[in-house]
């Protein structure tokens, strides 16, 4: 662990803030006010920072369906991404989009997306866009076990390999795709990372809910790639605490599997206990980034309450830049 | 007769079509749910509730389960198809035809017509399509125009539990590709439905009410839509011709038309973009094969020259309403 102190401080700040802010809105959901399909985070905090505190707003991500975590941690306002998932005017999307479509530019951050497994070969046509402009800056897809099955993938892997693109493939396995689970519908007998391999680029594997083993792993990761050695993959093994989207039985699931990976795999319980075991912080620290973060999520949700919506007149501009 | 929602018709006439014929298989994301699970099989039986129950009675060679793989999903059902299977495929979400769309355009489409009349493709693929739902650009489309224009696809679209039955058995007795659109804003649509085999043919519209005055014409979501427009014109007096397609292709053009040489005056309501949609379609039929009839211009009520947006207003205001359509009516109604 070589990270100093505001380094961690800050981690756990990002982390947080996701937590509070998924947890937020699984109960702001159920009052009936945010409209549309909201598929939470919550479980996977480690794997968003722990690969995005590498970046600078250079660097661009592509996120998914599941991407209040991505947004987060590539540092888009928070403030506004509530109000985009409320539907609102001053939304970071202007309501237009919500919370499958979430998108801020100007940190880095490039669009999450419904359609699963769109995200992998515009993470390649955006790490040729970084390699012709040379300055050592990559481009990441994030993807889940499931999005690993379409064919874009498999092809956005091998165009990164062919074009030698500075593209990152991070496949974030919390072992299912909705109500399917990864021993069913990845056929590999061993694991997403091989299937990479496979393709002919370097692939590691991580604990996506330890930051520090997910960091760690990505400073080797990143140091392959940005020294000019061509594509990679990660595959975190990581967790989803709530359902598929809000509202999802969770049939799916083995009798205490809930309880047991928020016993043993909460990244934030074990962010805490790694810090605290090594003396590097205090859980005072902690308990008051907690606080803080709470007041933000709190602003943040009751300014979204009280935003004003969209004006339909405004319905069809914005199709274009000009036409 | 029985009473059930259109969910209820369409699994129910799975189930029975799948009795009756061994060759029909079901395939798709979660339509059996719970594969590789701790939880167990049949976790969910399709995310819109419509496919449970079958693998419990037909077994997993009949019942699967795939991975996220669109293009694979309606590939491999053209592929059984071909080999004499009759493969129920089911996208989540019609959107998801942007995934597979080869598989549909140049495979499924024209293997009937580029192999001489050889070979038959009989494969269903339902889609569930629509607003409504704040789902947003990708999740809320009604793709249907984009497949109806495909010369080889059969473009189905029931709005009633009998339709849906009717329409479904039909399609797994024919011999082509059939586009079986599901709003999913309607699975919860109660009716009657005839009780054992029913067949509903394909290019025969419903005339949901006849009123001689004004011609309706529409399908899916929105004959909804038109008849509270056509309630509010008749607390006027105005009778309402409404017709609610069924099928955009085939097209029953002599329903529209037939309605439109009595009445002079129609408007087309479709839940799509207006530009090269089934509305647009229809107006140009109209101009060309009922112009001396006609008394005044067409008039289309449908979605915006834009994706679908997120927020309720938005949502709203893309979408056709019944006051839009009411308005359209009193419009045509009014021209001299
Ligand atoms: C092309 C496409 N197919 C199916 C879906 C429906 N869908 C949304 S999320 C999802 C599961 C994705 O699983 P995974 O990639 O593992 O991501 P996770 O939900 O676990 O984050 C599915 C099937 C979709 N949105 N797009
Ligand atoms: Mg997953």
């Amino acid at each position: 662990m070589q990270l100093g102190r505001d380094a961690l401080l800050g981690a756990y700040r990002r982390m947080a803030t996701i937590r509070q802010f998924e947890e937020r809105l699984h109960d702001e959901i159920k009052t009936g006010e945010i409209a549309g399909f909201t598929h939470l985070y919550c479980g996977q905090e480690a794997a968003a920072v722990g690969v995005c505190d590498h970046l600078s707003t250079e660097d661009l991500i592509v996120s998914t369906h599941r991407g209040h975590g991505h947004c987060i941690a590539k540092g888009c306002d928070v403030k506004g991404m509530m109000k985009e998932i409320y539907g609102r005017r001053d939304g970071l999307c202007k309501g237009r989009g919500g919370s499958m479509h979430i998108a801020d530019l100007s940190v880095g951050m490039l669009g999450a997306n419904g359609i699963v497994g769109a995200g992998a070969p515009q993470a390649v046509g955006a790490a040729l866009a970084t390699k012709l402009r040379g300055q050592g800056h990559v481009a990441i897809a994030f993807s889940g076990d499931g999005a690993c099955n379409q064919g874009t993938t498999f092809e956005a892997m091998n165009l990164a390999v062919v074009t030698k693109a500075p593209a990152i493939f991070v496949f974030e396995n919390n072992h299912y795709s909705e109500h399917t689970g990864v021993q069913y519908a990845v056929g590999t007998d061993r694991d997403i990372a091989s299937r990479a391999e496979a393709f002919g680029m370097k692939a590691w594997r991580a604990n996506g809910c330890d930051y520090f083993d997910t960091y760690e792993t990505m400073r080797d990761l990143l140091e392959h790639v940005r020294g000019g050695g061509g594509p990679a993959a990660i595959e975190l093994d990581t967790e989803r605490f709530y359902g598929h989207f809000e509202g999802d039985p969770q049939r799916y699931r083995g009798e205490g599997e809930l309880d047991r990976i928020r016993a043993e795999r909460d990244a934030l319980k074990i962010f805490r206990a790694r810090v605290g075991d090594a003396g590097l912080l205090d859980m005072a620290e902690l308990d008051a980034i907690d606080a803080e973060v709470k007041t933000l999520i709190d602003e943040a949700t009751s300014e979204a309450r009280a935003a004003p919506p969209p004006d339909p007149a405004h319905v069809a501009e914005d199709v274009y830049v000009d036409y | 007769m029985a009473v059930m929602n259109i969910r209820e018709a369409i699994n129910r006439t799975l189930y029975e079509e799948m009795e009756r014929d061994p060759s029909i298989i079901v395939l798709g994301e979660d339509v059996v749910g719970g594969a590789g699970t701790a939880g167990g099989q049949e976790a969910i039986g399709g995310i819109w509730g419509t496919t449970g129950g079958l693998f419990a009675k037909f077994g997993g060679d009949r019942v699967i389960d795939t991975p996220i793989s669109e293009s694979a999903i309606v590939g491999a059902a053209a592929g059984a198809a071909l080999a004499g299977l009759r493969p129920v495929a089911e996208l989540m979400f019609a959107d998801f035809i942007g995934v597979s769309l080869d598989q549909l355009w140049n495979q499924m489409a024209k293997f009937r017509y580029m192999f001489g009349g050889k070979t038959k493709c009989p494969a269903v693929v339902r889609l569930i399509y629509g607003a409504g739902m704040n789902a947003a650009a990708q999740h809320s489309q009604s793709v249907y125009a984009l497949l109806t224009a495909m010369p080889g696809l059969k473009v189905v679209l029931p709005t009633t539990p009998a339709d849906a039955k009717g329409m479904l058995s039909e399609a797994l007795h024919g011999d082509d590709p059939v586009m079986f659109f599901e709003h999913k804003a309607l699975y919860g649509v109660k009716g009657e439905v005839p009780d054992g085999p029913f067949r509903q043919r394909f290019g025969e519209a419903r005339m949901v009410r006849e009123g001689g005055d004004v011609t309706m014409v529409t399908c899916g979501r929105m004959v909804g839509f038109c008849e509270k427009a056509a309630d509010k014109l008749a607390a006027d007096g105005i009778g309402t011709d409404l017709i609610d397609l069924r099928t955009t292709s085939p097209l029953d053009e002599e329903a529209i038309l037939d309605s439109v040489e009595q009445t002079g005056r129609i408007v087309i309501v479709d839940e799509s973009p207006p530009r090269c949609s089934v509305a647009a379609d229809i107006a140009a039929i109209v101009a060309e094969k009922a112009f001396t009839s006609l008394k005044a211009p067409p008039r289309m009520i449908t979605g915006q020259h834009s994706p679908i947006p997120f927020a309720r207003e938005l949502e709203r205001a893309w979408l056709p309403s019944p006051q839009k359509i009411e308005d359209a009516a009193r419009h045509v109604l009014a021209f001299r």
